[in-house]
Order: structure tokens, then sequence, then C-alpha cells
């Protein structure tokens, strides 16, 4: 079942197909024989044991992780080695980092018009624009002349979060966006996240905060080891865990 | 058991009141750091000892029972420093043997250079953008300049010398070996092997030899594998060999500089859409290189130094010219005033240089915090 030729004419209710994902780091066996299709506007949160893959599985999406076997379409282009592909799905896959990875020699502002001025080639008004309006939409725009050092991690990781808006990708992928932050901060980086998927944004996002997922995932994943275990929709998830080993981590992080 | 105190609170509340007189001032600033405590008290009372006996003596040497004219050295009847031969010999110390009629080139190309380079210095420059512009064709206008053509009697470069040798190839390597060596450092990091062992194989030979060699080798060995016809210039080949030289070094320094930037400045470009190559210049380098300021113009301090050992092919620099003149018989003896000389223009030069370099530091550390 994992070799299923998938159909890479554009498909606009399938953003995401992955079918038979394989990789290596080394010897390590990281991913094994994975599929997954996301449709557009879906909500997906991935959960699992650090050492999963779930990070792993994001990061080829964007393809910053090269993957070994199997096929990964995202918006009807294949990612293969070949950089105009790679490109292009970068243009349309924004991404939030566990540790922000904001550029600390630009100003907020910068930040956020980066891309859209050299990748986009927007004028520097347009995307200054741009920029304060999704800057408002992550309720900071007041801090634009400021420098990331001067933000607290949250204000970091909203900022973070219009900088990848700023590119007006289809898909965005968070990798344990609030995992670096300290506890008062993690609301209002999730209010932010919820707003957006309120809006209809196509999201994957790997996270141990279950209460975002249960608020605004679709579906719910749980991986060990390389390998989706269990997908359902959260009330299914939550509710009736069908294998033990899911049972076991959600008994493991909700008792905390 | 920690209890907050009515006292602890109120303290909060309490208006700022200026710090006691003794911590600020002259007087502050003394006692904090000459006064200090008892041993730093001892050490202050015996660095004003020594400065007492060296400054007069260092002044009284170099100005009040000097001498600055006359004809030979036996012309000097002073205690203190013979600055005689100065007068005649000042030319020679910055141009070399460049023909006499034809120095004012030589000056011209030393004021043009300021327009130059300045609007690469500092920002805000007015009329940057042409001045940048006017930089991208300077070489072309100082090897003109220099070595003549276009109209301008040609001079050979084995007539450069002096100061002036110094600063063409203290500067063409320094300007030379940035970029270079930011290419070797990058592919150094490359994915691509052939790419990677070129970097290694390049920094690690350079830099394993000893630059006295590479000259030896520049004015030696290329003549043997070039073909006959083709000739390089002697200050070409050893602007080659100083600019290889300094790249290796510098190759590494900025390697370390790029190794503080964490993966994730990369990724997280990369994952916006920016090639490898944007990604680079407009991310990962800029930051690396800041952080990278001490170790390039220590580099470059080095380098600027280390054109002396041009000597060893036949040219001329100043030092050259200083030792054929305290072995000049009309002169003989007169080594400490020489070298004091040089070593001025040398001062100069690369206490300038770590001046800039901390002025830059301070400019771009001010924008992060």
């Amino acid at each position: 079942m994992n070799q299923n030729e998938i159909n890479k004419a554009p498909d606009h209710q399938k953003v995401i197909q992955i079918a038979g994902l394989n990789k290596w780091f080394g010897s390590f066996h990281v991913l094994r024989d994975l599929s997954l299709s996301v449709e557009q506007g879906e909500k997906i949160v991935i959960c699992g044991p650090s050492g999963s893959g779930k990070s792993t599985l994001i990061r080829c999406i964007n393809f910053l992780e090269e993957h070994q076997e199997g096929q990964i379409v995202v918006d009807g282009i294949e990612l293969t080695g070949d950089l105009k592909n790679i490109d292009a799905v970068r243009r349309e896959v924004g991404m939030v980092f566990q540790s922000f990875n904001l550029f600390p020699h630009l100003s907020v502002l910068e930040n956020c018009t980066l891309a859209p001025i050299w990748v986009r080639k927007t004028p520097q008004a347009e995307a200054e624009e741009l920029a304060m309006q999704y800057l408002k939409r992550v309720k900071i725009p007041e801090q634009a002349a400021k420098y990331p050092g001067q933000l607290s991690g949250g204000q970091q990781q909203r900022v973070a979060i219009a900088r990848s808006l700023c590119m007006q990708p289809k898909i965005m992928l968070f990798d344990e966006p609030t995992s670096a932050l300290d506890p008062e901060m993690i609301k209002e980086v999730l209010d932010v996240m919820i707003d957006l998927a309120e809006s209809g944004m196509t999201m994957l996002v790997v996270t141990h905060e279950m209460g975002f997922a249960a608020q605004v995932a679709d579906q719910v994943i749980f991986m060990d080891d390389g390998q989706i275990i269990e997908q359902n929709t959260p009330k299914e998830f939550f509710e009736k865990p069908r294998s033990e080993r899911t049972k076991l981590f959600l008994s493991q992080i909700l008792s905390n | 058991m920690m209890t907050v105190t009515p006292s602890h609170t109120a303290n909060h509340h309490n208006k700022p009141r200026p710090p006691p007189t003794a911590s600020t001032g002259i007087i502050g600033w003394l006692r904090k750091n000459l006064f200090s405590s008892l041993s730093n008290t001892i050490l202050t009372l015996v660095a004003i000892y020594v400065l007492s006996l060296a400054i007069p003596a260092i002044v009284d040497w170099t100005f009040l029972s000097s001498q600055v004219s006359g004809e030979t050295r036996f012309a000097c009847k002073v205690d203190g420093a013979c600055w005689a031969w100065v007068d005649q010999r000042f030319g020679q110390f910055l141009f070399g043997f460049y023909p006499e009629g034809e120095r004012w080139r030589v000056v011209v190309a030393f004021i043009l250079l300021f327009p130059a380079l300045i609007p690469w210095l500092a920002d805000g420059v007015p009329g940057q953008r042409y001045l940048r512009w006017f930089s991208v064709i300077y070489p072309v206008i100082a090897t003109i300049l220099l070595a003549g053509g276009m109209g301008l009697q040609e001079v050979p470069t084995h007539k450069f010398g002096g100061f002036m040798l110094n600063l063409i190839v203290g500067l063409s390597g320094i300007v030379l070996s940035l970029p270079i060596g930011i290419l070797l450092a990058l592919g150094r990091q490359s994915k691509l092997p052939l790419i990677r062992w070129l970097s290694v194989g390049f920094i690690e030979a350079v830099r394993g030899v000893p630059l006295i060699t590479l000259l030896f080798v520049s004015n030696i060995l290329l003549p043997i594998f070039l073909p006959p016809d083709v000739t390089l210039d002697s200050v070409v080949r050893v602007i080659i060999m100083v600019t290889a030289f300094a790249s290796a070094y510098m190759a590494e320094v900025i390697r370390g500089g790029l190794q503080a930037i964490p993966s994730g400045q990369h990724e997280a470009a990369l994952a916006m859409g920016l090639n490898y190559w944007k990604s680079m210049r407009l991310i990962v380098l800029p930051q690396a290189l800041r952080i990278s300021i001490p170790g390039i113009v220590n580099t470059f301090i080095g380098l600027f130094k280390d054109t002396t050992l041009v000597i060893v092919i036949g040219l001329f620099d100043i030092l050259g010219i200083a030792n054929a003149m305290v072995s000049n018989p009309d002169w003989l003896g007169l080594s400490t005033e020489t070298y004091v000389f040089v070593a001025v223009f040398f001062f100069a030069v690369c206490f300038s240089m770590s001046r800039y370099s901390i002025w830059l530091e301070r400019r771009l550390g001010t924008k992060r915090q």
C-alpha cells in the first residue's frame, strides 16, 4: 500500500500527499513507510514521544530534511532534489520553529519584509504595509522597530508567525511552537494560532498542547518509532484511543 | 525562611537619589580605577614613578636634545636623536625609487583612495552609491596613475618602494583576501565534496607554509611553470601571494564566525524561500562577520606588517629603505632613529585599523540590544 503513485495533477482538495515515506539518519530508521494526506484548510496536530520522528516529518514537507524513499507532493509539486520544485514549495509553505529563529541583526519589520522583498520581489513599501498588517494580526504592531533581542519569548514567537504569514503561504507548519516558552507566554502564542486556524489556514502542528488539539484540530496524529500509530478526530482520539501506546502517552502527558 | 520586612517594601517606593559624591566624577574614577585596593594603589604609584622617569627621557631624546639639520651624521653634535637624514631621505621612505618628477601621481592615487574606501567603511556618506561605483573603477585609475599608460610615463614596478609599496601590497591584500576568505570558509562547509576538498586543500597548504617561502616560490618557481611569454610583474606576484596567504587565515577566522551562528538561522531563511546564496548574504554572513571582526582585523594587521617581507625578493619597502640607509656610511649608526621613524608609519596604520574595528563593533552591536 505504500507505493501508491500519487496523482500529481493539482488537486485543490489534497494539498499535501505523502506516500511510502522512508528516511534514515545514518543507520537510524527515523520515518518508516509513512503515508498521510492533508486537505485544504485541514488542521492536523501531531504528537508523540521525543525521537518519534514528528519534527522530521514536517521538516520533510518543506525539504529541510531530505527523504530517501517515497513521495511527497505539496500543492501539486513533487519534492525531489530539483531545486526549482523545492523553492516553489517553500514559497507556499510557512514554518514556525521551536526556537523562533528570528534574525537578530534585523528589526522586527525587516524580519517580516525580507522574504517578500527578496523572494517575491514585492516593492518595499508594499512589503512593509503587508508586514504591519500581519504584525497587527499577531497583536504586536507597536514592536515593529525593535530588534528580536528586545522582545519576550512569546512576542518573538508571534513575530515569527507574522514573518511566515508575510509570504502568504497556503500551508503553515509549526514545530513545537510553544515548547521553548515560559508558561505564562504559551497562551498568547496559542491564541494567535487559534485565530489563524479559524481563518481557514491549512496547519500541521507538532505540539503537546492537547488543549489546543482538542479545540482546533480536525485530526490528531500520534507517532511513535517513525510510524503513525493512530490518526483520529480529537474527540475519538482523547476519549477512545485505540492503541495501548497512545493510551500510555496520553496518560503521561495529561497527568502533568 | 524568607520574610519581607516592611522596610524592604517601603524602600521600593523611595524616590531615586543621586549616588554618593565619592562614587562619581574625577575622585570617584580615581578611587575605582587606581586606588581600589592596597595592591592597586602600590601598582599605581610604581607606574607613576616609571612613567615619570621614561616620559621626560623620551621627550628629551626625541625633541629637546635632537638635531634636525646637517649633511651627514657627523654634523649631529647632540646627545639626543639625529633627525638630519629625514630631510634628505623622506621622499625615498615614502616613494622608494619612484622618479621624483612623477611622484605627484602617487600622491593623487593616495588622495583618491579616500573617496574609494570611505563609502565601504561607514554608512550615510553623501553620494554613497556613486562613490561605490567610483571604488569599482578605482583600481584601474590607481594602476594607470602608478604604473603609467594613457599618456603617462611608464614606471616599472621595480621602482616602486618605500611606504607606498607597503600600502599598495597591504591594501590590495586586504581588499582581496576578505571576499576570497569568505568563499573559502563557505567552501570548507560545502556539501559538495569537490568544493570542500579544494577549499581545505588550499587553506591547509597555504597556511602550513611561511609567507617568505611563498614569496620565494612566486619569484623563482612561478616563472618556470608559466609559459615563457607570460611574465607576471613582481609586485603583482607579491600581491597574489600575500592575498593567498591572508585568505587562508581569513577563511579560518570566518569559519569560526559561521560556526557560531545557530543552524536555525539558515533553516529559517531556507524555509522562507531564500536560496543558499541569499541566505548567506542576508542572514548568516552579516552575523558571522560581525562576530569575526576582531579576528578579521587581526589578520589585516598581520598582513599589513607582513608586507615588509617583500625585501626577500628584492623589492625595497619602507623597511628595506631603512635597512639600506642604516648601512650607508653617511648615516651609519642611526638605527634607533630610523626604525622608530618606520615604526611610527606602521603604528599609525595598524592602530587606525584597530580603532576602526572597535568603532564598527560598537555600531553594529548597539542595533541588537
